[in-house]
């Protein structure tokens, strides 16, 4: 493909893939508010438009028409400077994330990603741990100590975490031998005795993995059971007490991004990607392995809610010991045992 | 394409303002940052060296400095926590006494 | 042509960046410039084809380390500094007479015919970096692991909070 042409398609589809992203992540806002109500047996939004389905549409013109007010002590540039750089680096490590197989439109044989690159999941790690920065300077900059506690809670348990969640992965690119996020997919093709899917959690053997990351990922995304930095019953609000209007709703949409970032992570890694049955004519079958995925992501998200609305909140040491007492050795653990079978194998 | 020499007027000019934070600055932890701005400048400098000799080991070394550099932050941070809870002070013409 | 352009505007952000960290008088907002020219940097290092450096520079030193100064200026709440004496005949002399030296030694290293660097040359991918890793640099590996648990331990011991000698008076 010519340059020019690469350039045209990677806009269109950074274009598509925001839309696609912000939208998810208002309705992910809904479903959760729908499913949290009626795991607690009330019924979650029902006025606003059919099933409340365009509450984060009212929610949205709140948050835009509401005064945005800036307290007087706070310090200017990083109090809006934080919630800038959380949405930026929330909504840059969907540039990675593939979504299926090359499609031909036009001619030309065009990737459902925006860039694959070799070193793919080592930067989408990356990009991660640098939303801690976020956080931390909201906490610090808005010069208030329920803030500064709450970002500095929510900056140690997201970096203590980092380690579990890095090393359970590095089973599933053991298994895998290459960084590359369309590489890896991949390799989970097929099945093995006749119907059990090659996934990474059933033949590769990374269940105890998979629920390493899971945990690890609702650490990092602050959700319960892990978000004492932002409980409302200890913080006041945690790091973000003291923002309001748009501010606060760029810190609502990085928490949700982050949230899909890594419900894409774990299918892509363990639950096969776009990998399931194909069938029926050719444009079914281009658009089938876009379903499954989606179909896979929307389940770990699911997964997320129903955990929010079941289960009590950690203490801050009980979430720390946790972390690094116990998650940490058994990934190693993981790491060493794949290892020795695939050390065996060969 | 871009000759080696630009890497190193680049790293030359980087390693420069380290310098200058390092000798300038009166903020303790300002000054660490320039070392730590120093160490970035001589890791382009054996990126872009093992770029041109072909040798991946200019850029194993690039991991033992990152390596060096975080245990001297760590351990260069505690002793200056240590020295603004004796001190009281982040400036570093005030720690001018032996004995307080 | 392309690697020149990219080559020229990473540049620009990371001397950016420096100058920032020295013009700045809030220890955060360098803090903040330093982490823009670390990941200018990391892009740096991806023209240069060591791609695996440019992932571990994001993730160790813009995600780590970086973090560590961060939390060490909230923490000690560093304020804005305050100004030293400094000389103005060593401002007037001083910064004209480097920029001057900056401009001869750039002129007299550039002009001086050299190889070029060209992007993907070198291919520092994780498998090549690991191989060399763990067979021909075995044992630094091994000295900087043991490097890094001295630095905890001595970090941790420094940090602490010294014991008070009258603990606690029984009424």
């Amino acid at each position: 493909m010519s340059f020019w042409i690469y350039i045209l398609a990677a806009v269109i589809k950074i274009a598509l893939m925001l839309f696609i992203l912000l939208t998810a992540v208002a309705y992910i806002v809904w479903l959760e508010r729908k499913v949290v109500g009626r795991i607690q047996n009330r019924w979650g939004p029902t006025r606003v438009g059919p099933f409340g389905l365009l509450q984060p549409a009212a929610d949205g013109i709140k948050f835009i028409l509401k005064e945005d007010l800036t307290p007087p002590h706070v310090y200017k540039p990083i109090f809006i400077a934080a919630p800038i750089i959380a949405v930026v680096f929330a909504l840059t490590s969907i540039a990675l994330i593939p979504f299926g197989n090359a499609v031909r439109i036009l001619g030309y044989n065009v990737p459902l990603q925006i860039t694959d690159v070799n070193t793919g999941l080592l930067i989408v790690l990356g990009i991660t741990s640098m939303g801690v920065y976020g956080i931390a300077l909201a906490g610090w900059s808005s010069n208030n100590k329920y803030s500064m506690l709450g970002g500095l809670r929510a900056s140690a348990q997201m970096i203590s975490y980092e380690l579990s969640l890095g090393l359970s992965l590095i089973g599933v690119l053991i298994l895998a031998g290459t960084f590359s996020l369309r590489g890896i997919v991949t390799s989970q093709g097929g099945h093995s005795l006749g119907f059990i899917p090659n996934w990474n959690i059933f033949r590769g053997g990374q269940i105890v993995a998979f629920f390493i990351y899971l945990t690890s990922a609702y650490a990092e995304t602050n959700r319960i059971p892990f978000d004492m930095p932002e409980a409302e019953t200890e913080l006041v609000a945690g790091y973000h007490t003291e923002y309001s209007a748009m501010k606060f709703a760029m810190f609502f949409m990085a928490e949700y991004a982050n949230m899909v970032t890594v419900a894409c992570l774990a299918t892509l890694l363990f639950l096969g990607g776009w990998n399931g049955p194909l069938f029926g004519p050719p444009l079914l079958q281009v658009v089938l392995p876009v379903l499954w995925f989606f179909l896979k992501v929307f389940a770990f998200i699911f997964l997320y809610i129903w955990v929010r609305g079941t289960m009590p909140r950690l203490r801050y040491d009980q979430l720390m010991a946790f972390g690094w007492k116990f998650l940490l050795p058994l990934s190693l653990v993981n790491l060493i045992i794949t290892a020795f079978v695939v050390a065996v194998r060969a | 394409m871009v000759p080696l020499s630009y890497y190193l007027v680049l790293s030359a000019i980087l390693f420069a303002c380290g310098v200058m934070g390092f000798l300038l600055k009166r903020n303790i932890i300002t000054i660490f940052m320039s070392i730590e701005l120093m160490l970035n400048a001589v890791n382009l400098s054996f990126v872009a060296f093992a770029s041109q000799w072909h040798a991946l080991s200019g850029q194993i070394f690039v991991f033992f400095v990152m390596v060096v550099a975080a245990a001297e932050a760590a351990v260069g941070l505690a002793i200056i926590i240590s020295v603004y809870r004796t001190r009281d002070t982040l400036n570093v013409d005030r720690v001018n006494l032996l004995k307080l | 042509m392309l690697h020149l352009i990219l080559f020229l505007a990473f540049g620009a952000i990371c001397i950016a960046g420096a100058v920032n960290l020295l013009l700045q008088t809030h220890p955060i907002q360098s803090a903040l410039s330093l982490i823009v020219v670390m990941a200018a940097l990391a892009a740096e290092y991806v023209l240069l084809g060591a791609e695996f450096v440019a992932a571990v520079q994001v993730i160790v030193y813009a995600g780590a380390i970086m973090v560590l100064f961060v939390f060490v200026i909230m923490l000690l709440n560093a304020g804005e500094e305050e100004r030293s004496a400094g000389s103005h005949i060593a401002m007037l002399l001083g910064v004209p007479s480097l920029l001057l030296l900056g401009v001869l030694l750039t002129w007299a290293v550039t002009h001086h015919p050299s190889d070029s660097v060209n992007v993907g040359s070198l291919y520092g991918d994780p498998k090549t970096i690991g191989r060399l890793l763990f067979n021909q640099y075995l044992l630094p590996f091994e000295i900087t692991s043991l490097l890094i648990l001295i630095a905890i331990m001595g970090a941790v011991v420094l940090a602490s909070k010294p014991e008070t000698s009258a603990s606690g008076k029984e009424n």
